[in-house]
This record gives C-alpha cells, structure tokens and sequence, in this order.
C-alpha cells in the first residue's frame, strides 16, 4: 500500500453518467416499439441512423478539440441525443435531413458550447428546430399510422430505397392528429373523431396514443430509477392540462381536449426525455416546476394559437433560455437561513 | 417520517422524529465490526501524545525528557479556556518532546510527548466519588476539564467548553447517531456501557442545570444499543430515540433538526437554540472522569477493513501508533488501497502507519482494493443532473458552488452559501460523472479564509500608510498655514506703517510690540484721557485761582471741581500704568497673536537700521539652527524618518546664517558704534565676537589667528579684572569665573602654538 493522499469521501455511490445515459435510452424501448407497431420500421431506421451520426459527429468533434475521443464517447450522451433525435424526426425523411439534425445538434447545440454540460439548449431539440424551419414540407410528412386509410407499412427494402433515394412512399404520409385538429376548422369536434385518423383510437387518435402511453410507461420507469425529479415532467404536464381544460369549450374551434393534448404529439417524449434532461434545465426543485410548467404553457399556446401543430421543441428551447434566470431567482432555502436568498443578492459577510 | 418503533416501550412517550433534507444511504458495512465484543488492546510499547488533540490552542508540557511517568500523569496543561489537558496513557518515561505527524488531513506535523512504556502500566492514585451526582455543577465541571474529555465524535471541541454555556439550555442531546458506513465505535460503547452513558449524561445535565429534555438519538440500525440504553435509563428522566437512518443525521445541525425540528442559525452556536449535543462517547468518558477520578486516557475505536484479517471495537489507549494497533488485526498492508483514520464519508487518508490515535479517533479503515480502489476514478464532465442538490443536508446547490469554485469566484461562493457546508461529502457521494465536489468546496474555503486573512492585513497597511500621509500632510499645511499667516501680518504692518507712520517712541517701547488692535490703542487711548485729564486740571486750577484772586462766591466750587479733575487725571494715569505694566510682564514671544507678533517684529526691524537689522537676522537664524540641530540630533537618535528631511532643513539654515552673517561683516563698520550702544553688553560682546568672526572669514589664516588671540588675550584681561573684583568682593561667582579664567588661558595658548606653527610653515 502506499500513503496516497487522499480526501474525503473514500466511498462512492455506484451511479455514473454511463448508467444515467444508459437507462435513458433504454427507457425510450416502449415508445419506440410503439412507434414501430403503428408507424413501421421508419422510425427505428430513424433511431439508428441518427445515433450512428451523432455518435460519429461527437467523435469528429471531440478529434477536433483534441479530447480524448473514448473517454468523452462513453458518457453515452451522444447516443441519447442520437435516439431523442431520431424519436423525433418523421420516418422515413431522407438520409441527409438525418444528417444535418445530427450535425446541429452535436456540433453546433453542443460541442461548439464546450461539451457535455456546457450546452445551454438541448441538442436534439436544436437539431429538429433547424430542420423544421429548413425543411418544413419534409419535416412534416408523417407517415399515417396502420389501420387508416388503406396502404400497408413500407417493407424494409422499400423503407430503406425512401431513406436514401427519396422515392416511393408517398402513400405513407398523412396529417397527425394534431394536425387534423388544427386545420378542421369547420368541423364539429364530433365530425374530426369520425374521421378514420381518431376512429381508429380510443382517446387522442389512432397510434398516437399508444405511442405516447410508451413513452410515459419509459418515463414512469426512470422516475422510479431515480434517474430525474418528478418536478419538471409533471408542472409541464398539468399545464398543458390545465389549459386545455380552461380552453377546450368542446367545439372544434377551441384547442383540443386535455387528453388530446397529453397523449398526441410529443407530449411525454417530451415531459419524460426532453423536459428531464438536466445539463439544460433549471437546477432547484422550484426552478424544475417553474421551468417545465413554462414548457407546458408554451405548447398548449403554440399548438393552439401558433402556426405549428406541435410545439415541444419550440417551447423547451424558450424555456431553455430562461433556465439561468429561473436558477437565479429559486435558489432553495439553505439550512440555518430564515429565507431563501436570491443569487443577485450579494453576501452579507 | 413517523417516530419509528416507539411502541415497544410504553412508558417512554413518542418523540416526534423530525425530517432532514436531502443525505444519501452508503452501503453500512457495520456488520463487520459488532460480531465480537469490545476488547482492550494490548499495551503499547510507546505513545505518542500531540499535545493538539482538540479544537483550540495547543496544550502546554509540563514534563521534561528523561522524566519518569505515571499513568494518568498530567503531561501537558491546557492553555486558556479553550484547550484541553493531555495524560500520560501509559507509565514510563518521557524520551522526547518533539514534532511528529499528526492524525490530521493535511498530514502535517506538530508538538508530541513521546513516552516508552515500562510495561508496568503504574498508574497515578486516582479520586473516586460514590455520590457524583450530589456534587454542585461547578465540581462536576472542574473534573470534566480536568480529565481532559473532548468531543469523542470527531470534532474534538473541549467538553467543558461546551458544558459551561452561558445561555439557558432546554435539550442536552447526547449523540449515538454514528451515521458513517463502517463505523460501530459508538454502538459497541452503548451496548457495553449503557449504564455509565445514562450516568455520563446525568452529570452532563446537572452541569447544565438540568434540561427538561435529554435525550440519546441512535439510527434504528443499532436495535441492540437501543435496547441496553432503555433498560439503563429506567427511573431517569433520560430518553431514548431511533430514527431512520440518513446520513448525515449524525451531524450535530442535523441531529438538532432531527430530534428538535430547529435549525441552528447560519453562523450561530447549537447553545443559541438552547441546545448541547454531546458524543455517546463523551458521555462515557465524563462519566469515568467524575465517578473514579480518571482521566481521558483511551477510547473505543473500530478497526475495520478487508486489509485485516478481523475486524472488531478495540479499547485502546491514546497515542498507540496506528500501526501497532493494526497489527494486533493481522494487517497485511499489501491488501490495503489506503488507510483512513474516521469513516469512509469524512475522515481522512493517513500519510504513515507511525500516527497515533487520539481522542477523536473513532474509526481505522484499513480497505481493500475492492473495498475503496487506489485511485479515484477520472472525473467527468458535469451533466447538471440535480442528484448532488437533492442529496445535499444544508440545501445547498452544489452544482452552482462547483462552477463558482472552479471558476474561484468567491462572492458567488459566499452568496450561495459555502460557509453553511458541513462537508459531509454525501455530493460527492451521488455525482454520477464522479467530481470531487466537497473537495472543491474544502479548497475554495480554504482560499477564502486566505483571501480574508489578506485582505486585513492589505487593510491594516492600507490604514497606517494612509494615516502617515494624513499625518504628513497635517504638518505641511501647518508650516504652510504658519508661513502664510507670517507672510500676511508681515504684508499688514508694512501697510499699516506706510499708511500712518505710528510715534516714534511707540516703536521701541513694550506697548508697541504686544500687538495694534489691543494693546497699543488701549494704550494711546488712556494716554489721551490722561492728557485731557491733565488739562482740565490746569484749566481748573486757572479758573480756581481766577475766582480766589476776584474774591468770589464761586471760589469753593470750583476748587471742588479742580479737587474732582486731579483725582480723576490721577485714575487715569493709574489706568495708563497699568496698561503699561500689564503688557510688558508678558513676554512677546508668548504672545498668542501669531499676527500681532509678526506685526510687531515688521515693526521693530523696520525701524531698525541695516546693521541691527542684519544683526537680529543672524540671531533668528542662530536659533532656528540651533532648535533644528536640536531635532536633527533627536530624530537621529530615534532612528526617524525624518532624519534626511531634518538634515536638508539644517543645511539650508547653515546656508542662510552664513549669509547673513556676510551680510553682517558687510555692515560691520556700522555696527561697530551701534553695538557700544547697546544696553546688553553681554549681547553686544557676543555680537562683536560674531562681526569679527565674520570679517575673520575673509582673512587668511594667520591673520584670523592673530585677531582671536588679540581676542582672547582682551577677553582674559576682562576675566581677570572680573575674577579680581568678585576675590575682592569674595562673591558667590568666583569658581566659575576662575574656572573661566583658565579655560581662556588654555585657548589662547593653544591659539598661540597653531600660530606659531602656521607662521613656521609660512616662513620656513
């Protein structure tokens, strides 16, 4: 033995950032196959693609900031961002809309920032943001999930030949729910759920749902694993609750009914996997329900009164930007101290 | 949280268990230790006692080398109020007094009593007491001091210290918590000694004067410990709680928290909430202190780790070399990754195996590889993840203060509450990308505290340089103030003179010189009524003298009123005497009119002549030079700074009077009958003495000789004839004139040899 300087504590917990990344993107499984069940193999073709990019872009990076590239690679960040990404693009998009997602997000969101922790917005949602105002025709060609309309899900062979030449699925796409939503103006609400995109569900349309209880049934599993603090997902889910409930009038003129809201779209793979993630959210308790009820708010109002039909990304990049203030304002209430302090103030010895 | 396992003892009501924030659940690892009971170490061949084993000053030897010990001997007193005595644990003798690594986490040295054991164990009469608790509090309190105790759970804080608060106490606490994995020492004492935690605790609340609540807290993973002390404390008004364990619950903050539901104040004593926590193992050892009269002279400490071949609570004395000690266990130092004196969450690696035990001693780690690895793994980078905050018992945000201390932004730091830290190192603990975060927290209060110390010392000198430069200041605006006020009486009598040319017997006489607004007016003004008094006498004694010659009726009344205008022309003079007088009893130089005074020197060296004038110039500068020499001798002895200052200002009036006195030669011819007149002959002496010298500053050599021997032999005459009258007279004065008489004969012969010689060189 040698008398090796050493300090306090000797002992350490058996959490690493390895095991968080890893269960992260273990718990996206039930979305994923959910998606896969309704949408076919497009959004795994997706999954894939897209961490094979991310993780290649970081290397690239990390070989250009001269960082030792194995080290920093197995953190696993790259991969969640990979699989966050992939989630959230539509299947069967082109190879290179993949590409340039992948490349904002871990290039410019996030090594350009200084790394993993450095980064103030989240990558995947910086990379789908530029995608979605560069290439908005193709970033929302959704394909229509299994059992409306009439088409069959795309073979591998034929998945693969629209990935990456552009050319025979355009009997895929159809309007998501939101969508339909949005643009059925004249529509009695009663007139949208005979249509056979929300007949063919039970409660927010047909897949969607399913897709959406996977990725709460993965988000319940890392609250439970202790992986984030229940605050941030469910302040963004009882808002966007909240104002649906407040706005929904029953008409297909107001916004949508709760449910509508909490299980279309990306609502939980964003409560549960964009909201949670830490590097770009606010820190304290109180700062996490004040940032993820701002997310909330802000997707029931884009959705509702914006020009998009889905608005996660767009809100948790505003809130990202507020993450700092909040901090500075919700500094929690230190031990021996009569209130809590805010950071702006100076020390008082 | 709910008060756990309360209802297996009806008779003690339920405490409310209060809940703490954040703490972490490291693995216990205290199994290893309790399996066998507690033991006593065998004697130590040698102790080495730090004579720092506390918080406070360090305690004074009282012994010398060579000097045999008993057990139980006092070897090192206590140095003021916060310190603690230190014992010799073992007899024999004292073989050096010296620096020794200490048990510290800098792995830094200090001052030890080393003793080699005889083998005897020979201890020191001791003082029991039966009836311990029938002693008054201040008793009781002089024992525990005296016995040296202090905090046993790690801290070290002298018990007595504690024990003498001076704020009303509600809650003596006595700590079982030991909330550290590893850790069984506590346990262990209160399973085999709960009788004499339970009495310990009683002497501790008599001192205290008696707390309506005392309490023991224990973590509910000791139920065998909690179990003994119950049954002990039957009939006592002691009770005994567990609660969930947590740590860090054993932290003194946070046992408060935990068994009051206050918080200490940031900054404050736990005595300011009315609180005193005390270790088990204190409790223990006041217990001893009091009851049998014996010193602190060993404690329990767990001796725990893959490294040895058992592990088990060991009683040992203090300063048994960790080594030693380890040794009785089958250490096999190659197995070990490190050792760790404390547990595995606060205490600290040791440098080397020669380090004693002390009074805070309570764990010995010796781990395995697998148990703790050599090196801590690379940290990564911080994913913000929030665990650290949630983990944290002061609600600190632990990521913030990483960033600000790597960033050494020390303000932040402050403003985020570093200081409020206890380092329990449960962030550490949880960081998922492994960063060193209390480590962080340790080195930025570290720098703080350095950057504190500076500042007041930057301060300090900040303060004295500026005080100098007020001071210096202060000087030069008076001079300056001084010289502008001299300057402008100067520029005023001038003035006044050119405008009304006072009389010339003003000039010279007293009343002139005291100053022109008061004296002098008062002066002429009396002068007039005398005058005027004067006249009307003459005028009534005309018209007296008229009416007595015309032989009429009026002649009595006038003589009255001629009676009338004497007397008055009589007060007035009397007045004009006294205005007279008064001013000249006072000297001028006093005078507290700067400005009257300058006035008043204008005048008189207006009214001089150019040779008076020159003359009173190198007066003035004589004993300007003089005072000056005078400081400059006196700054030279105090080794002042002013020393250059003072020199520059003693040459320049050298300079001057050397001037002046050319100025004076120059005039000489003029002075020559002047000074025949003048009333002092004294001075006038003087004053030709220093005409000649001037003019003799002209002359070569010779002839200067020449004229001070012509000098001397006139000066010696005058001695002479002086001494002769005063023999006649057979004055008082005789000796110092005789005595001057031949000083003179002395000078003047010497001056006639440097003639001489000088008249030889000159004609050889």
């Amino acid at each position: 033995m040698s008398f090796i300087q050493h300090s306090s504590p000797h002992a350490h917990g058996s959490n690493s950032t390895q095991k968080v990344m890893l269960t992260v993107a273990l718990a996206t499984l039930p979305g994923l196959v959910a998606m896969v069940l309704f949408f076919g193999i497009g959004p795994l073709i997706n999954v894939m693609l897209c961490v094979g990019f991310c993780v290649g872009f970081e290397a690239l990076a990390l070989a250009l900031r001269k960082r030792p590239i194995g080290f920093y690679l197995r953190d696993y960040s790259a991969l969640v961002t990979g699989v966050l990404l992939g989630l959230a693009l539509p299947p069967y998009c082109p190879w290179w809309l993949l590409l340039v997602g992948a490349f904002f997000a871990i290039v410019v969101a996030k090594q350009l920032y200084g790394g993993l922790g450095f980064n103030p917005f989240n990558p995947a949602m910086v990379g789908y943001v530029v995608l979605l105002i560069s290439f908005p025709v193709a970033m929302t060609q959704w394909a229509a999930p299994t059992g409306v309309g009439d088409h069959s899900l795309p073979g591998l062979a034929a998945a693969l030949s629209q990935v990456f030449s552009g050319q025979g699925a355009d009997g895929y796409s159809g309007a998501t729910p939101l969508d339909a939503f949005k643009q059925a103006q004249g529509l009695t609400v009663d007139a949208i759920y005979e249509q056979p995109l929300f007949s063919a569900g039970h409660i927010a349309g047909a897949g969607w749902e399913w897709v959406n209880l996977g990725f709460l049934i993965g988000g319940l599993f890392l609250l439970w694993r202790g992986i984030f603090s229940w605050h941030a997902p469910a302040a963004m889910l009882l808002a966007i609750s909240l104002l649906a409930f407040i706005f929904f009038d029953g008409s297909s003129e107001s916004g949508g009914s709760p449910l509508l809201h909490l299980f279309s779209g990306a609502t939980m793979l964003g409560a549960f996997f964009i909201v949670t993630d830490p590097v770009s959210s606010a820190v304290s308790k109180k700062g996490r329900l004040i940032y993820g009820a701002g997310i909330g708010a802000l997707v029931y109002v884009i959705r509702t009164w914006g020009n998009y039909p889905d608005a996660v990304a767009f809100s948790v990049l505003l809130m990202n930007f507020a993450a700092p203030f909040i901090d500075y304002y919700t500094l929690p209430r230190t031990y021996g101290h009569t209130r809590p302090r805010r950071a702006t103030e100076k020390a008082d010895n | 949280m709910s008060a756990p396992s309360m209802d297996t003892k009806p008779e003690q009501h339920v405490r409310k268990i209060y809940p703490i924030p954040g703490g972490v659940h490291p693995p216990q690892n205290k199994a290893q230790s309790t399996q066998t009971p507690l033991t006593e170490a065998t004697l130590p061949k040698q102790v080495i006692l730090p004579l720092s084993q506390h918080i406070g000053a360090a305690a004074v030897p009282m012994v010398e080398v060579g000097e045999r010990v008993l057990t139980g001997q006092l070897v090192a007193q206590a140095k003021g109020v916060v310190s603690a005595n230190v014992h010799a644990t073992i007899s024999g003798t004292v073989s050096a007094i010296t620096d020794c690594v200490l048990p510290h986490p800098s792995g830094m040295s200090g001052p030890c009593i080393v003793i080699e054991s005889d083998g005897l164990d020979e201890w020191q009469p001791l003082e029991p007491c039966e009836a311990y608790l029938e002693q008054d509090a201040d008793t009781l309190l002089a024992k525990i001091r005296a016995a040296g105790i202090v905090g046993m759970g790690g801290a070290g804080f002298p018990a007595a210290v504690k024990l003498a608060a001076r704020s009303p106490i509600q809650h003596l606490i006595i700590n079982g918590t030991e909330c550290e994995p590893y850790i069984t020492a506590d346990d262990m004492l209160m399973r085999s000694y709960p009788e004499a935690v339970i009495q310990g605790t009683l002497i501790m609340a008599k001192i205290l004067g008696e707390p309506e609540d005392l309490v023991i807290g224990l973590e509910e993973n000791k139920p065998e410990a909690l179990a003994a002390l119950r049954q002990a404390a039957e009939g006592t008004r002691v009770q005994v709680v567990s609660f969930p364990c947590q740590y860090p619950s054993g932290g003194e903050k946070q046992l408060i928290q935990r068994l009051t539901g206050k918080e200490v104040p940031s900054g404050a004593l736990p005595a300011s909430l009315g609180c005193v926590v005390q270790n088990v193992g204190t409790a223990y050892a006041a217990f001893r202190a009091v009851r049998f009269g014996e010193p602190l002279l060993s404690r329990v400490t767990t001796v725990v780790g893959e490294a040895l071949e058992k592990s088990a609570n060991v009683e040992v004395r203090l300063g048994t070399p960790v080594g030693e000690l380890l040794s009785q266990f089958g250490y096999q130092a190659k197995k070990a990754s490190r050792l760790i004196m404390g547990g595995p969450m606060m205490g600290f690696a040791l440098t080397s195996d020669l380090i004693p035990v002390i009074k805070t001693s309570n764990c010995l780690i010796a781990p395995s590889r697998r148990e703790m690895p050599a090196n801590n793994p690379p940290a990564q980078a911080c994913i913000r993840c929030g665990l650290c905050a949630e983990s944290c018992p002061a609600s600190l945000l632990p990521q913030q203060l990483y960033w600000y201390a790597r960033s050494e932004d020390f303000d932040k730091l402050e403003s985020h509450h570093l200081f409020d830290c206890i380092e329990c190192g449960a962030c550490s603990y949880v960081c998922p990308s492994n960063i060193p975060l209390v480590q962080y927290y340790r080195s930025a209060k570290g720098s703080i505290r350095q950057a504190r110390e500076d500042k007041i010392k930057s301060d300090h000198s900040r303060q004295r340089f500026e005080f100098r430069q007020a001071r210096l200041a202060k000087v030069e605006a008076e001079k300056e103030a001084k010289r502008l006020a001299r300057q402008q009486a100067a520029e005023k009598a001038k003035q006044k003179l050119a405008d009304n040319p006072p009389p010339a017997a003003a000039i010279p006489t007293a009343p002139a010189a005291v100053s022109e607004a008061g004296g002098a007016d008062a002066i002429a003004r009396l002068e007039r009524a005398v005058e005027s008094a004067q006249a009307r006498v003459t005028t009534a004694q005309e018209r007296y003298q008229e009416a007595v010659a015309e032989g009429s009726e009026r002649a009595e009344q006038l003589l009255a009123k001629l009676k009338q205008a004497e007397v008055r022309a009589n007060e007035a003079k009397q007045k004009l005497a006294a205005a007279q007088a008064e001013p000249s009893a006072t000297p001028v130089e006093t005078s507290d009119d700067p400005v009257a005074a300058a006035i008043a020197r204008a005048q008189a060296k207006q009214a001089m002549n150019p040779a008076e004038k020159a003359k009173a110039n190198v007066e003035s500068l004589q004993k300007r030079l003089a005072k000056a020499r005078e400081k400059l001798a006196e700054a030279t002895q105090e080794n002042s700074d002013k020393v250059e200052a003072l020199q520059s200002g003693v040459e320049k009036l050298e300079q001057k009077l050397a001037d002046a006195e050319q100025e004076l030669a120059q005039t000489a011819g003029q002075l020559e009958p002047v000074l025949a007149a003048a009333d002092d002959p004294a001075q006038a002496a003087i004053e030709r003495a220093k005409a000649k010298a001037a003019a003799a500053a002209t002359l070569s050599p010779t002839e200067k000789l020449t004229s001070q021997i012509e000098s001397l032999q006139s000066r010696l005459a005058k001695a002479q004839t002086k001494l002769a009258e005063a023999q006649a007279a057979e004055a008082d004065n005789q000796e110092a004139l005789a005595l001057g008489v031949s000083k003179l004969t002395e000078k003047l012969a010497q001056a006639q040899q440097v003639l001489a010689e000088l008249e030889e060189q000159a004609n050889p």
